[in-house]
């Protein structure tokens, strides 16, 4: 699992459209240029980005906060690949769900 | 025994002004009449679906925020249900969760003050930093 680019990293990329909402690259689609063995490759030390920014709540409502673990197919990405801790992915994912229920977010696929 | 709920549903996008006030007022009664509390209602405008709900690809979203008991968010759904232009409702109890921030940000507040404290969980390492 050689997959560097953690959705912490391309969430901070500006999204100021409200119309059409479109999630940054996450993680899991986008870099998979792990070699064979995948051990020469020097790999950051994935941190919880709810901890490291010491984000409380984690709302349903708050889609921007979301949106970036969430894979482009609608899947929400596991933790091995997102580096968010055991407490903060139970909560992401009961948020991701309820985020779901209300169309806030898609079951599958892209946000049509 | 009055917990906090929070009601959101979404009604079908070309839903009049007035009649979205109209399906409004009668949910605030409804909170009224059985002993609950409106706190906030909340027009957030309308907005793109994530997925197609009855055949609709946006809809208006409300948020009604109220306290009541368990029967009260029964009967608000029921009605939500039973009314032609709400397409879908959440209702999520939310009394818990701003009990467990409050007490999250009483900490914090707390080791600010006194940033020698024993650091543990999550502030452990940053808690000086933000004094300094």
């Amino acid at each position: 699992m050689a997959d560097e680019t953690r959705p912490t990293s391309t969430s901070s990329a500006p999204d100021g459209h409200s119309g059409e909402r479109r999630p940054p690259r996450s993680g899991p689609g986008g870099g998979r240029e792990g070699g064979p063995g995948g051990r020469k490759y020097f790999r950051r030390k994935k941190v919880c980005k709810f901890c490291v920014e010491k984000i409380d709540s984690i709302n349903y409502k708050d889609v921007r906060l979301l949106a970036p673990f969430v894979a482009e197919s609608g899947k929400i990405v596991p933790r091995r690949l997102s580096g968010v801790c055991t407490p903060h992915q139970r909560r992401l994912s009961l948020a991701i769900k309820q985020a779901r229920n209300i169309a806030l977010l898609p079951f599958a696929g892209r946000a049509a | 025994m009055n917990r906090t709920y929070e009601l959101m549903f979404i009604v079908r996008p070309d839903m009049t002004e007035e009649d979205q006030d109209k399906l409004i007022s009668t949910l605030e009664t409804a909170v009224t009449s059985s002993g609950g509390q409106v706190k906030n209602m909340e027009k957030m405008g309308k907005r793109r679906l994530a997925y197609t709900v009855r055949k609709f690809h946006d809809g208006m979203y409300m948020l009604l925020t109220f306290e009541g008991g368990g029967g009260l968010v029964h009967e608000l759904e029921r009605r939500l249900r039973v009314s032609e232009p709400v397409i879908k409702f959440l209702s999520v109890r939310i009394d818990e969760e701003q009990k467990r921030l409050a007490k999250v940000k009483a900490l914090r507040d707390s080791k600010r003050k006194v940033p020698p404290a024993t650091p543990t969980a999550e502030a452990a390492g940053e808690a000086p930093a933000v004094t300094a």
